[in-house]
């Protein structure tokens, strides 16, 4: 079974102090830490585990600067054999759309009968790239996987609806499969072992020889332009308290008190 | 008249809300810009699902087959682009659900026509598109334009519009099926429910819920004690599930459950759109998280800017005080 796997390198933002910057039109992205997209941890972690059952390749690929590589020498610690970066300063202003473009030129000739992406990204949160890939590559899709068996050249897929709600379909192979969080629980990546991924080689493909054009990449190749980015503004803003953690939770104890929860 | 598709959502004889809330979005603008509203409506036996629409909108375009009886992304993406093309609708409004995310990107792209995915908002500017949506967790809001085209494609996010009330006497007009086939390369198969049993967390008047900010599992007991002296129960963000902290019939949000308890307390959640859909109409909400800017504190009552390791013991203990001293 060879498996390739689309990841992308993403800021922690959950914790993190965000400001858009002077263009409006991004955030500043000095003194973020960027890792592994939550979700594609999930599916390096589910194409790793299908290799070593019934062998075959694990490859990874991204479409990111070089900063991106901390990401792709995770991904070969955690036991992908090949890693690809597809990097190009036009590819700057590409939607999920126009990344989906660039990861097809760079997959279409690549042998393989499985394809995974994260069900979406942490940042943008599109949930495109997966089934628009699969689209261009006229094969069948699944989105929000959290289980999977192959047989038969099929995979039988239990795809997350609503409230805990699953389906199960079976889609022919090759096919493109979106994993959702929970479908495995990622092993832990020593440091000795991504000291060891440094040696591994990155494969880094360029516009050109991806046979790419200019009008199909960046912001001319894609369907969304951003216009500004803003802060939410607050329908409802919640009361703050204040004070020492006794004297917080002396209050919260009255208002618990007030409305008979206590 | 240039017409707005909705996409009706249905799943087990049962049409879901997010259709009626595209609808109130959809008459808005379909008011706006002159156009015709019309509900596209997809599966096998479903002229009851046609009436009820018919009441919301002016036409409901119905196509019944045998073969869209389950949701089946090949199938639907078959028929949609065949009435797409028909139509050439300006807009078709589908749900951002397992279902529309499972449809549209892949619709969109055989089509080339435009899709913005999550969308809060929408807006016709003459005859371009403008939407709204969240990155970065609902830290930021973003407005976008679609690249001009004739027709677009928009995902809508649950529960961002209110429901449209039944206001109108529509046509139902039923269009033969563009399928000769069953779908080659893609096949239901059944529906799992969740296992039944556990701790019926939409029961509970008091919910505690942890989210990753609670760090390790070694820290449960620590949120246990407080929900206990609460006499409530621990509810959670779908991380803790995920790394099997607690079991999932725990886990509050879209893909888990919809709670309504008398106090929600939140600890170390940001505030994820997927998990405020499940809790947001809770009585009362407290919720404690250390960064300021965490979208949690734009649905609670009451925040706390504060470490909840610091909070959650003073609060247990000023909780059993107070229970001390009334008896
Ligand atoms: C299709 C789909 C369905 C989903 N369904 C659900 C769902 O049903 N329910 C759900 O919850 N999520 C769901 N999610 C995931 C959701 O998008 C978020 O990833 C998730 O809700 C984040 O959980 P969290 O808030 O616990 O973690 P994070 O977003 O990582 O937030 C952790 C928070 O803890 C705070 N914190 C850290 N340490 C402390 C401390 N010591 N004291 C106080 N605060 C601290 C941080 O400031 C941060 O705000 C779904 C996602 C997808 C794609």
């Amino acid at each position: 079974m060879d498996i390739l796997v689309c990841v992308k390198h993403v800021p922690e933002t959950a914790e993190a102090d965000i400001k858009i910057d002077s263009t409006g039109k991004t955030i500043e992205k000095a003194g973020l830490v960027f890792d592994i997209n939550e979700w594609d941890d999930y599916a390096v972690e589910e194409a790793v585990r299908i290799k070593e059952k019934l062998g075959g390749t694990v490859t990874v690929i991204t479409v990111g600067s070089e900063d991106a590589n901390s990401t792709l020498r995770k991904c070969l610690a955690r036991g992908a054999d090949k890693a690809i970066r597809l990097s190009d300063p036009k590819f700057e202003g590409s939607d999920s759309y126009a990344i989906a473009k660039i990861l097809h030129k760079a997959i279409k000739d690549l042998p393989f009968d499985l394809i995974f992406t994260g069900a979406q990204a942490g940042d943008d949160g599109y949930a495109m790239v997966g089934p628009i890939l699969a689209q261009l590559l006229g094969i069948p899709h699944a989105t929000m996987v959290k289980k999977i068996e192959l047989k038969n050249g099929v995979a039988r897929v239990n795809r997350e609806l609503e409230g805990g709600l699953e389906e199960i379909v079976e889609v022919k192979l090759p096919a493109v499969l979106t994993i959702q969080t929970g479908i495995n629980e990622p092993r832990y990546v020593s440091i000795m072992g991504i000291r060891k991924a440094m040696k591994k080689e990155i494969k880094v493909l360029g516009m050109t020889e991806l046979g790419l054009s200019e009008n199909e990449v960046g912001e001319a190749g894609s369907w969304i332009k951003i216009e500004k980015l803003y802060v939410p503004p607050v329908e409802k803003q919640a009361e703050f308290l204040d004070g020492t953690p006794e004297e917080i939770a002396a209050k919260i104890a009255e208002i618990l008190k007030a409305r008979g929860l206590v | 008249m240039k017409e707005i598709f909705i996409l009706a959502e249905h799943r087990r004889g049962e049409i879901r809300d997010i259709t009626f809330e595209m609808l109130t979005k959809g008459k808005e603008l379909a008011e706006k810009t002159n156009m015709e509203l019309a509900v596209v409506l997809l599966g096998k036996d479903v002229k009851e699902h046609a009436k009820t629409l018919s009441q919301h909108a002016k036409k409901v375009l119905l196509i019944e087959d045998e073969k869209l009886e389950n949701f089946n992304s090949e199938s639907y993406q078959k028929v949609l682009s065949h009435l797409i093309k028909e139509r050439k609708p300006l807009l078709t409004l589908i749900g951002h659900t397992s279902f529309g995310m499972d449809l549209a990107p892949s619709l969109a792209a055989s089509l080339n026509i435009p899709l913005a995915t999550d969308c809060i908002d929408l807006e016709i500017e003459d005859s371009a598109l403008m939407v709204t949506r969240q990155m970065y967790g609902g830290k930021v809001n973003v407005k976008a334009r679609l690249r001009q085209a004739e027709s677009y494609l928009v995902t809508v996010r649950q529960a961002t519009f209110p429901a449209e009330k039944a206001s109108m006497n529509g046509e139902i007009i039923e269009i033969p099926s563009p399928l000769s086939e069953e779908a080659a390369n893609k096949r239901f198969i059944e529906y799992v429910l969740p296992p039944p049993g556990g701790v019926d967390i939409t029961a509970a008047e008091v919910l505690v819920g942890i989210g990753r900010g609670i760090k390790d599992e070694s820290n449960l007991p620590l949120v246990e004690d407080l929900a206990k002296a609460l006499g409530g129960v621990l509810a959670c963000s779908r991380p803790i599930v995920d790394k099997g902290w607690l079991p999932n019939d725990r886990q509050v949000g879209t893909s888990g459950k919809t709670v309504k308890p008398k106090l929600y307390i939140a600890l170390g959640i940001s505030g994820a759109f997927q998990h405020v859909l499940g809790m947001k109409n809770s009585d009362l909400i407290i919720a404690v998280n250390k960064d300021p800017n965490a979208p949690i504190f734009s649905v609670a009552d009451y925040g706390i800017v504060e470490d909840l390791f610091k909070i959650v013991p003073s609060l247990k203990d000023k909780i059993y005080e107070l229970k001390a001293g009334k008896a």
